[in-house]
């Protein structure tokens, strides 16, 4: 057994491809968040028709603003890949993707946004 | 690196302590085809390993600020995986294809899974590939009932391998049978007696594999089908089930839902496992959830039978089926207001 001397305090990394800054997420590296089809173009690659990914983000942000709606919060794009989540009293909050979205919903709205909650999904339904 | 199967994938062992997770480890490292498998050991134990390139990394985890503790660092991982990749890439250590990382007796393995996507590095060169939890088939009933590490580690697997077979009574596998099938409703079970196994695919089908990921599903789909008696709407416990919609899921309308949901419930959905039928894409997306950690979706080429339905498998503690199920519905619906919202298996 060959035993591996522990981590030298520097590490030398290979050249990475992908360590580059991200023009659109501004992620260093970043392969793009998990709910963006974008992520893994593979996973999607047998779509026939023509999709863009500003058109899927303009779709998401409609769909997700009629949620936000339940918590007078709204989203709207802002430079680059990121978007501008605005309250009600003029809070804003610059996010990068739906996770960080969430987390500032909860944020401006003071409440704990929930999928589950059953006034939220009764108003989804009437609308 | 492009795509996730160009990846090297990165197995992990757990199982409580003393349920035979070495024993395994080395029985797998004999197959001809695992030679080139890098190991990283959080704790040695009786159990020698005769192998190439055995690294031991002393457990150590940063919390996040938020204090998730899935999303946590595994700072020793985190280190020992970028050293290992400088070697490889300088030669300094034989090309391994896939890391096997076993875990101490304790450990959860969420935040292994959120270390490998916390960094970008470690992002594009390794993915994660399978969730192996072994369980010993004398004590792990009892160590099920009495340690919530052992629960968590076996709802959280991909394939569960009992131990010790040969030195329990047949009645006493079948109760442990019944207890790992409520857990976990996807894993497939594979017993062993005196460590003996048929490693062939136990370290190299995943989801994201391209030879294995049709095997993978196949027994995601045998378990669920064979589970379904099991079904129960418990919400007081962790207990897994299947849920399918037979109209197509609008992919913006489910990220929204599935963002938002394990952004309130990630703390209490332990794996989210699905076959989903998308609007507008021909084939399977594959997603995968541990936590509050997703890893990118994937696909399969073809759909492996005629049915279309999308299939969710969850694993959960303390959350109600049909409240996940109607959710879901009414999110999708946002998107498709003219389709049936459709229905749970």
């Amino acid at each position: 057994m060959i035993s591996v001397s522990a981590v030298p305090a520097k590490v030398r990394l290979p050249a990475c491809p992908h360590n580059i800054m991200c023009a659109l997420c501004g992620v260093l590296g970043g392969r793009g968040h998990w709910t963006e089809s974008a992520a893994a173009p593979e996973a999607f690659a047998s779509r026939p028709e023509q999709h863009t990914r500003a058109r899927e983000r303009q779709a998401r942000t409609r769909l997700v603003n009629r949620v936000l709606g339940h918590y007078g919060l709204k989203l709207d794009d802002w430079l680059g890949g990121a978007q501008v989540l605005r309250g009600r009293t003029g809070r804003t909050a610059l996010v990068n993707n739906l996770s960080e979205m969430w987390a500032a919903a909860d944020d401006l709205s003071r409440q704990d946004c929930d999928p589950l909650d059953p006034d939220l999904l009764q108003r989804l339904e009437r609308e | 690196m492009g795509e996730f199967s160009q990846q090297t994938p990165i197995n992990i062992i757990t199982g409580f302590l003393g349920s035979g997770k070495t024993t395994l480890l080395k029985g797998l490292l004999t197959a001809p085809n695992l030679t080139d498998t890098a190991v990283l050991i959080n704790e040695f134990g009786t159990v020698g390993l005769d192998h190439e390139l055995v690294q031991n990394v002393t457990e150590s985890t940063l919390l996040l600020d938020n204090g998730c503790l899935c999303c946590a660092i595994r700072g020793d991982l985190q280190g020992a995986l970028r050293d290992l990749l400088s070697r490889r890439q300088s030669g300094q250590v034989p090309h391994f294809k896939r890391v096997v990382i076993e875990t101490s007796g304790l450990a959860d393995p969420a935040p292994i899974a959120y270390t490998l996507l916390a960094e970008p590095v470690l992002q594009h060169h390794f993915r994660l590939g399978g969730i192996i939890t072994t369980v010993d088939a004398v004590n792990g009933g009892e160590q099920l009932r009495r340690f919530p590490e052992s629960v968590k580690q076996v709802a959280m697997a991909d394939r569960l391998i009992v131990t010790k077979t040969d030195l329990a009574e047949p009645e006493q596998i079948g109760v442990l049978h019944g207890s790992l099938r409520r857990l976990n409703k996807s894993a497939q079970i594979i017993e062993v007696a005196e460590g003996e196994i048929q490693p062939a695919a136990l370290l190299t089908d995943d989801m994201y594999d391209d030879e294995g990921r049709s095997r993978e599903i196949e027994h995601w789909l045998a378990a669920e089908a064979g589970a379904d008696a099991l079904a129960h709407d418990h919400a007081d416990d962790i207990h897994s089930f299947a849920l399918s919609y037979p109209a197509p899921l609008d992919w913006s309308a489910f990220s929204i839902w599935m963002s938002m949901l394990l952004h309130r419930h990630g703390n209490n959905v332990l794996r989210i496992k699905g076959l989903l039928n998308v609007a507008g894409v021909p084939t399977p997306v594959l997603i995968n959830g541990v936590q509050h950690i997703v890893h990118p979706p994937s696909h399969l080429p073809a759909w492996p039978s005629e049915n279309r339905q999308s299939r969710i498998i969850f694993i959960v503690r303390g959350m109600d089926r049909v409240a996940i199920k109607t959710s879901l519905a009414v999110f999708n619906k946002l998107a498709n207001p003219d389709v049936a919202p459709g229905r749970a298996a």
